[in-house]
């Protein structure tokens, strides 16, 4: 039988349903490499092998009766830990938030767990989400499994690496401005930003609540799509979750493989200076390799793109700012030790609690909301968001997606990074537009650079047009092989 | 120096939901601490706020009954500060575009003259939870029950000029949001509070002048003695060559006196802007019309019918109507017995002083208007007297619907002595006992009838006609 | 626009954040430095254009009115560094 731990998760289910293994062996033989791998990578910060172990043989036994037939059931999948788990530890990748274990699961894993898929753990990631790195985290930096020198990307940094690393078949992330198609890029794995309000944010905690959306981080955008069909619909418990016309719909059946007409847009701005030589032509190629199948494929101008990182970075600091306040060492998590008084008490508290990054991520947005800066800052960010999604808008009335670099470069080297924010911000350029606006964009692996380091390529729709995204996504898939590489053969022969 | 004091006023209601204004808990009053909470509002890590329609309803019917304009388009905003009340670290509340505008409330003021109290906006937004003090060591507890309570916050212009004002005003809207049935409006149980800006100038001054906000202010009485003291301490201040502070002060009812809040508690950066969690909300044409058609009547129109239908005068009818309980209570009996202005006399004489001994609220009056309507019965054909009537009151506003009036009155015999008879008895026996009074009537001084009267009424337990014992003590005399 | 000593400390104490000298000094350099970014956004004619503060125009999202029940209190409050059966505990609000 060939190793579990290449199959992809749909591969999993196949072999699950059809009687091949069983669920409690695929997530023992999961457990098992990341026991073996982790202690390098470390993608996970907490690892629940037991309660997984014991979830696998409750599932497998619903698998045998067929009262579970999905495509994923009996598949073990790996959470970002900024997803609540009841009863599990759930950190943020912050001191702050202690041991803290939610009474209450997100909506998402309750939707995973009535789908019969296992979780195994919670990954690693930038403090709150905040950065493109995962070197932020309280619980140290996940490294690259395909250079253990390098930065996974971030915030989903766990994420990607645990599904490029074979510690993980598929795995939850959060993206508020790239934190799932920037790790994703640079691990050599495929991940999905959905539509905005396609997925609940119930029990995702929160970074900048207008911007988040939980998307999958998976081998290929067959599973992504499977994973997406588990966790989309309109939650009661979320009021900005949408209503999904196609709710009954399945985005995996949806994958045709047929691009022909496809109007796929190139925005030049995206391919100029500050882009790295290989990322271009590796993103250019698949461009072309589109148009093979059909595509037609025509240059286009983002002319706000200049703009994306201020209004992006004032909207999410900002929310930030207000969503972090409600740590301050009184409900849950950490207390400062010693403090005079109420006030001292928060002080203590937040300041000890939070990480260098989130602190100047709270001041940041707090001054552009504060009295005299509103005008100037927060409300400006929102007119602008006003005029980018606009200028969407009518992108998407000519073509039905735009094709563009994940990031303008590979993965940088530990502590290459964390020195310059303002660098690190300007990274996020081709990430954060998406969010800006509400679509949903993909990022698939398109090349390595000459340093074997993979390379990304982002698919961006229109709102709600996941169809396209994915489809051309998985169009690509099938002629590709970028995504089938392995990280730990390469890493091995290096 | 004359001087002019210029108020506004913020007025939170809450209102009177089953569920909190973002989650699914009761907002029932009280309760042992933390046991009417669950993660969303406690504030807990990802959890989100879904708004309950009932408060869009009941906001938009007071918005409505207070003659405002309503925006089609309303959102929320988050009003960001540290408190340990207040789980989240931000009140979710409405700044840049509340659901209602330019209100107004017309009020009577002291001289009796018609006066409009501008009201600026009203939006919606949540509770607090409460902090309870340890009265030992260094702690302080916090009860979380009415954190997500809806509320709504009232802003008035600052058209107040005399405390008599502000109460006609506050009257006015507890009265509205009663009839409306969106508040209990309960000061004492916290469900109406009101903040008072209050500053002061120079009588014919256009300017304002600085100004002070007491919050803290749970009864009519109290905003009464707040209002008072402030504005002397206001003018004392100027008077002297000194200045007003803007600040915040808390009002502490029981010390009769306000006390600034500190400074640091003053620097105020409130941060607001949208709400992201929660989609803005728009009011159609057609909802805002079906508001309207649904809207009971209220106090103003209901007098100017009680005044037509039960021919009350204006003063009577105001204070009937004030409260729909009570005007609830009026009209079925009225209808019952068909003795409208008895009706109203007992309840103006009786019922509201009992109210007023027991510091009731209005609402809280359970008296049925079966039983009052028979007791009415009972008074003006006469079975029972004018003093009889007046203890027997009180035994009927506390009884509930059951209570046999009829039987009562047999029990303990409280029926008016019909038989002169009786009546002969006992003002001979008076008479023959008390020979002093006698001769003293006798030299004219007729002042002792009184006594005479009071004596029999005594021995008759209050039961007969005080005009008909009054004649037979004058007939008897005359005998002697 | 440019920041000073003054404005990061503002901020902070507002932050319920704490920095030492040398702290905010070096915040300033890197608040100023991306301050300094999201200036270009004032060249950006939003003249008449209403800031977007929900992206997709849906409307009234709202719950039913229904009670549901809480939750265990003691649930609701374990988490808390400090706290006693009912409640967690703060050091004293008031004097």
């Amino acid at each position: 039988m060939r190793d579990i731990l290449k199959m992809t998760a749909i591969e999993v289910g196949e072999a699950i349903r059809k009687g091949e293994i069983t669920s409690v062996e695929a997530t023992s033989a999961l457990l098992d490499a990341i026991e073996a791998a982790d202690s390098e990578i470390n993608a996970y910060i907490t690892v629940c092998r037991e309660a997984a172990l014991e979830q696998a043989k409750k599932v497998q036994k619903l698998i045998e009766s067929g009262e579970l037939s999905g495509p994923l059931a009996g598949v073990p999948i790996a959470i970002k830990d900024n997803i609540c788990t009841k009863g599990v530890k759930t950190s943020c990748a912050s001191k702050i938030l202690g041991d803290f274990k939610p009474p209450y699961d997100a909506t998402v894993i309750t939707r995973l767990e009535e789908a019969g898929m296992v979780v195994v753990g919670k990954l690693n990631m930038d403090e709150f989400a905040m950065g493109s790195t995962t070197e932020t985290s309280f619980y140290g930096a996940t490294k690259n499994p395909w250079d253990k020198n390098k930065v996974p990307g971030g915030s989903s940094g766990g994420a990607a690496a645990a599904v490029a690393a074979g510690e993980a078949f598929c795995a939850l992330g959060s993206d508020t401005g790239g934190s799932i198609r920037q790790p994703a890029s640079y691990c050599g794995v495929t991940g999905f930003k959905p539509t905005y309000g396609t997925v609940s944010r119930y029990g995702l905690i929160a970074y900048a609540s207008s911007l988040d959306q939980i998307g999958p981080v998976a081998r290929d955008v067959r599973d992504c799509a499977a994973i997406m069909d588990i966790i989309k619909g309109k939650d009661c418990m979320d009021g900005t979750s949408i209503e999904l016309e196609e709710q009954n719909e399945s985005y995996l059946q949806m994958l045709s493989g047929d691009v022909s007409k496809l109007r796929v847009a190139l925005p030049k701005e995206c391919f100029g200076e500050g882009v790295d030589d290989e990322v271009r032509s590796s993103v250019l190629l698949m461009a072309e390799e589109l148009k093979k199948q059909g595509a037609e494929v025509t240059e286009i101008s983002l002319p706000f793109i200049k703009y994306v990182i201020p209004t992006y970075y004032i909207m999410a600091t900002a929310e930030a700012s207000s969503n972090l306040s409600r740590f301050d060492g009184v409900k849950y998590g950490f207390r400062a030790t010693e403090y005079d008084g109420l006030r001292d008490l928060y002080e203590a508290t937040r300041s000890e609690g939070f990480g260098e990054e989130v602190k100047k991520r709270i001041l940041l947005g707090t001054f552009v909301l504060s009295s005299g800066y509103y005008d100037a800052y927060y409300k400006k960010a929102l007119q602008v968001k006003s005029i980018i999604k606009e200028q969407f808008d009518s992108i998407f009335e000519q073509y039905d997606v735009i094709i563009c670099p994940t990031a303008p470069a590979t993965a940088p080297t530990i502590g290459e990074s964390l020195s310059d924010s303002l660098k690190m911000y300007l990274s996020d350029i081709f990430t954060v537009s998406p969010n800006i606006a509400g679509l949903p964009a993909l990022s698939v692996p398109c090349g390595f650079d000459r340093s074997g380091m993979p390379i990304g390529a982002q698919i961006i729709g229109p709102r709600l047009g996941e169809r396209n995204v994915l489809g051309a996504g998985y169009a690509y898939q099938q002629v590709t092989d970028f995504h089938k590489r392995n990280a730990a053969e390469r890493s091995e022969t290096k | 120096m004359t001087w002019e004091t210029v108020m506004g006023l913020e007025v939170h209601v809450e209102l009177a939901t089953k569920s909190k204004i973002f989650c699914s808990c009761t907002t029932e009053f009280g309760g042992e601490a933390n046991t009417h909470c669950c993660p969303i509002c406690t504030g807990m890590p990802g959890t989100l706020p879904v708004l309950n329609e009932k408060v869009l309803e009941f906001a938009l019917k007071a918005g409505i009954a207070l003659n405002c304009d309503i925006t089609r388009y309303n959102k929320f905003d988050r009003k960001n500060y540290f408190y340990p009340d207040l789980p989240k670290a931000y009140q979710i509340s409405q700044l840049y575009f509340p659901f209602a505008k330019n209100g107004k409330v017309e009020i009577t003021t002291k001289s009796g003259e018609k006066k409009t109290i501008g009201i600026h906006e009203i939006h919606m937004e949540e509770d607090a939870g409460k902090l309870i003090h340890s009265p030992f060591g260094d702690a302080t507890y916090a009860d979380y029950n009415r954190c997500g309570v809806p509320l709504i916050e009232i802003v008035s212009e600052p058209d107040f000029r005399g405390s008599d004002e502000v109460i006609a005003y506050l009257e006015q809207v507890k009265s509205t949001l009663e009839y409306l049935g969106v508040s209990d409006c309960k000061m004492q149980e916290g469900s109406m509070r009101a903040d008072v800006n209050l500053s002061v100038r120079p009588v014919g001054s256009k300017e304002f002048g600085t100004r002070t906000e007491m919050k803290n202010i749970n009864s009519f009485k109290a905003i009464e003695h707040a209002i008072e003291f402030e504005t002397k301490r206001q003018i004392e201040l100027l008077e002297s060559g000194g200045r007003v502070v803007q600040q915040t002060r808390r009002w502490d009812d029981n010390k009769s006196k306000s006390y600034a809040m500190r400074s640091k508690e003053n620097a105020q950066d409130y941060r607001y802007f949208p709400e992201p969690d929660i989609p803005p909300i728009s009011v159609s044409e057609e909802r805002l019309a079906a508001l309207k058609a649904e809207q009971p009547e209220l106090a103003g129109p209901k007098k100017l019918r009680y005044i037509e239908q039960f021919g009350l005068s204006d003063y009577h009818a105001s204070i009937i109507t004030l409260n729909k309980n009570i005007a609830r209570i009026f009209e079925q009996t009225a209808e019952l017995c068909g003795e409208p202005k008895e009706v109203c006399n007992w309840i103006i004489g009786n019922a509201m002083y009992l109210i007023n001994e027991r510091s009731m609220e209005l609402g809280d009056v359970s008296l049925s208007p079966r039983v009052f309507a028979e007791f009415i019965k009972a008074i003006t054909s006469g079975k029972i007297n004018k003093s009889v009537g007046k203890t027997l009151f009180e035994v009927i506003f506390d009884s509930d619907d059951s209570f046999d009036i009829d039987k009562y009155i047999a029990d303990n015999q409280l029926a008016v002595i019909d038989d002169d008879g009786a009546i002969y008895e006992v003002v001979q026996a008076i008479i023959s006992a008390n020979p002093q009074s006698v001769e003293q009537y006798k030299e004219g001084k007729t002042k002792v009838m009184a006594f005479f009267v009071g004596q029999c009424m005594r021995q008759l337990k209050g039961k007969a006609n005080p005009d008909k014992v009054n004649k037979i003590i004058v007939e008897e005399l005359a005998k002697q | 626009m440019k920041i000073t000593k003054e404005t990061v400390s503002y901020v902070a104490e507002l932050s319920r954040i704490k920095l030492g000298e040398e702290q905010t000094e070096r915040m300033l350099g890197e608040l100023s430095e991306i301050i300094d970014y999201m200036d270009i956004l004032s060249g950006v004619d939003t003249e008449g254009v209403e800031p977007l503060s929900h992206v997709f125009s849906i409307n009234n999202v709202v719950r039913e009115d229904e009670v549901k029940p809480s939750y265990n209190r003691t649930i609701l409050i374990e988490n808390a560094p400090e706290h006693t059966e009912q409640s967690v505990v703060v050091p004293k609000t008031v004097e």
